[in-house]
C-alpha cells in the first residue's frame, strides 16, 4: 500500500473519535468539521515527512483544536498565524489527549456524534445521508451515487439536514453536551442501532443495481457497528445488529445474477458466501445469546445464522425458524415479519398454511412488492393459476428495480402453458 | 528453536482496507508463507477475527468473571499469529522484516516458545 493511500485508509479510521472529540470541545458540527479537516489537511503535508503518530485520532484532536482557535484569533485579531511546525508539534500534549480520549467521555463522544444524526425530526433518509457525511466522511459525490439522485440535490438535504440540527442545538432542543445517564445512554444506543440498520438496508435492498453503487453502504454499516462494539462490549443487541448484518452481507456475491436478476436464497451457490464474514457474525451471535437478553437483531440474526449453517437448502432447519419468526412477532409486530414466518410455514405445513397465514396481511400489504410474490408463489403451488396470475401482475406493477419485474415475469411464463 | 511471532495492527486501519487491498496483502503473504513451509520453517499459522467477537476469562477471582471484548485495551490489537522454527533471533528476525515488507503498518512481537504441543485438531 502506498503512503498517500495509507495516510487516507488512517485519517477514515480516526475520523469518528477525531470528530467526535471535536465536537465535544466546538459544540459546534460546522466547526469540529472545519477543524477537522485543517487537521488532515495538516496530517497531509507533515505525516510523510515526521513518519504517521502514535495516535492518529488524538494528534488529530489536537492540530485541529489549535489550528481552529488561532482561526478563531485571528479573526479577531488580524494576527499572524504561528510557524507549521509550532502548531503540529503535538509533543507531549498528544499523549495527554490519547489519555483523555481512551476514558469513558470518548465512546459518548461517539455515541453523541452518531445521535446528533438521528433526530426524530429528520427523515430517515436525511440521517442516513447525514450519518454517512459526518460520521463516516464519505463525499456527497459518493453518497448521491448510493442513493441514486444528483450531486447537486444530495448536497442540499444534507445542508438542510445539518441546518435543521443546527438549530435544534442552538435553541436547546438538541443533543445535550454532557455526559448522559445510563437509560440516556440505552437510549441512544438504540437509536444508533436503527439507524446503523437503516444504512446497510439502503445498500443491502437495491444491490441488485450492477453498478454496486450502494455496496458500500453495507460495508460501512458493518464498519459503524464494530466501532460501536469496541465503545459498548457488552451490548448484546448492538453483537446482534453486528451479526445480522454480516450473516447477511456475506452472501452479497451470489445475491444477483450476471444480469443483476435476484438469485433466491435456495438457489445460490452456498460456495460462494464468505466464510469469514459467516464466522464473525456466529461469533459475535454465540457471545450475544450468553446475556439472555433476547431482542429484535439477535432474533433476526439468529435466523440468518440458521440459513448461514445449513450445507443445502434442504437441510435448513425451517422449525426454528418459524419459532423465532414467531418471537420476533412478538416482539416487533409488524405484517411484513408475519410475511417472513409464512416463507417458512410454507416450508414446514406446505402452501395451503401459507397462504392462509398471508391472506389477511391483504390490507396491510397491498402496495408490497412481496407480499404479492409469495401470495402468487403460493397460489401458484396450489395450482390456481388464474388467482396466482393476477398476483404476479400486481406484483410487477409494484416492483422496485427491472430485476424484480424480471424474477417475477419467469414465473408468469412458466404459467403460460397451465390451464 | 521454535519463534511465535505476534502480529499486532490497528483494528480499524486493516478493517478499513477494500477487498482488494486485503487481498493484495494477503497474496504477498502467501509467497513469503510458501517458501517457509517449504523449507520446513512454518508451524501454524492464524489470522484472528475482529477483537469484537474475542471474550476474556478473567480468573484471577473465584468465580472466573466472563468479560466481552480483547483481554486489554490497546491502541495495536493482536491480529494474528505465526509460529516459526528459527536458528536463532536473528533468523527470526530476517523472516518477520520479510512478512513486514509484504503487509506494512503494526508491529510484531518475537516471543520464543518454551512449550508447544500439537493436539492436532485442525479448523
Amino acid at each position: 500500500m502506498d503512503e498517500a493511500r495509507w495516510i487516507g485508509t488512517t485519517l477514515a479510521a480516526a475520523r469518528p473519535q477525531a470528530l467526535a472529540a471535536l465536537l465535544r470541545y466546538f459544540r459546534d458540527l460546522d466547526l469540529a468539521e472545519e477543524a477537522y479537516q485543517e487537521a488532515c489537511l495538516r496530517a497531509l503535508r507533515t505525516w510523510p515527512q515526521n513518519g504517521p503518530p502514535r495516535d492518529a485520532a488524538a494528534w488529530l484532536v489536537f492540530v485541529g483544536r489549535n489550528v481552529a482557535l488561532d482561526s478563531v484569533r485571528r479573526r479577531a485579531k488580524q494576527t499572524e498565524l504561528p510557524p507549521e511546525d509550532l502548531l503540529s508539534d503535538t509533543g507531549d500534549a498528544e499523549a495527554e489527549i490519547a489519555e483523555r480520549l481512551d476514558g469513558a467521555d470518548y465512546r459518548d463522544d461517539v455515541l453523541r456524534l452518531l445521535f446528533i444524526c438521528c433526530h426524530p425530526d429528520l427523515p430517515a433518509t436525511q440521517q442516513i445521508a447525514l450519518a454517512l457525511r459526518i460520521v463516516s466522511g464519505l463525499s456527497v459525490k459518493q453518497i448521491a451515487r448510493a442513493f441514486l439522485v444528483g450531486e447537486a440535490a444530495m448536497e442540499q438535504r444534507i445542508t438542510r439536514a445539518k441546518a435543521r440540527i443546527g438549530r435544534a442545538q442552538a435553541n436547546g432542543t438538541g443533543v445535550p453536551f454532557e455526559s448522559p445517564g445510563a437509560v440516556e445512554r440505552a437510549a441512544r444506543l438504540g437509536a444508533v442501532a436503527a439507524m446503523i440498520y437503516l444504512v446497510f438496508n439502503e445498500g443491502y435492498s437495491a444491490a441488485g443495481d450492477t453498478s454496486g453503487a450502494r455496496e458500500p453502504l453495507c460495508e460501512e454499516a458493518i464498519r459503524l457497528a464494530r466501532l460501536l462494539l469496541r465503545l459498548f462490549p457488552a451490548e448484546p443487541e448492538i453483537m446482534g445488529l453486528a451479526a445480522l448484518m454480516l450473516l447477511q452481507h456475506a452472501r452479497a456475491g451470489t445475491r444477483f445474477d450476471a444480469d443483476g436478476a435476484p438469485v433466491l436464497l435456495d438457489r445460490q451457490d452456498r460456495g460462494l458466501w464468505n466464510r469469514p464474514m459467516i464466522a464473525e457474525g456466529l461469533a459475535l451471535l454465540d457471545k450475544a445469546m450468553r446475556h439472555r437478553q433476547p431482542g429484535p437483531y439477535q432474533v433476526q440474526a439468529a435466523i440468518a445464522a440458521l440459513h448461514a449453517r445449513a450445507p443445502t437448502p434442504e437441510e435448513t432447519d425451517w422449525a426454528q425458524i418459524d419459532l423465532l419468526y414467531g418471537t420476533l412477532e412478538i416482539m416487533q409486530p409488524s405484517p411484513v415479519v408475519t410475511l417472513n414466518r409464512a416463507v417458512a410455514v410454507a416450508k414446514l405445513r406446505g402452501p395451503e398454511a401459507a397462504l392462509a397465514m398471508v391472506e389477511p396481511l391483504g390490507d396491510k400489504l397491498a402496495g408490497y412488492f412481496h407480499y404479492h410474490g409469495l401470495r402468487g408463489a403460493l397460489l401458484m403451488q396450489l395450482g390456481r393459476t388464474r388467482e396466482a396470475r393476477d398476483g404476479f401482475m400486481t406484483a410487477i406493477g409494484l416492483a422496485g428495480t427491472a430485476a424484480e419485474a424480471a424474477h417475477i415475469r419467469s414465473h408468469l411464463d412458466g404459467l403460460r402453458d397451465a390451464p | 528453536m521454535f519463534y511465535a511471532l505476534l502480529c499486532y495492527h490497528q483494528e480499524d486501519v486493516v478493517c478499513a482496507w477494500t477487498k482488494e487491498e486485503d487481498e493484495a496483502v494477503m497474496r504477498k503473504l502467501a509467497v513469503v508463507q510458501e517458501r517457509l513451509a517449504k523449507e520446513g520453517r512454518l508451524g501454524p499459522v492464524a489470522r484472528l477475527l475482529p477483537t469484537t467477537a474475542a471474550t476474556t476469562l478473567r480468573k484471577d477471582q473465584d468465580p472466573p468473571l466472563v468479560l466481552d471484548g480483547p483481554f486489554a485495551e490497546t491502541k495495536e490489537q493482536l491480529l494474528g499469529f505465526y509460529l516459526l522454527d528459527c536458528a536463532d533471533l536473528e533468523e527470526a528476525l530476517g523472516i518477520a522484516r520479510e512478512l513486514g515488507a509484504a503487509n506494512p503498518g503494526g508491529s510484531y512481537e518475537i516471543r520464543p516458545v518454551g512449550l508447544f504441543v500439537d493436539g492436532g485438531a485442525r479448523p
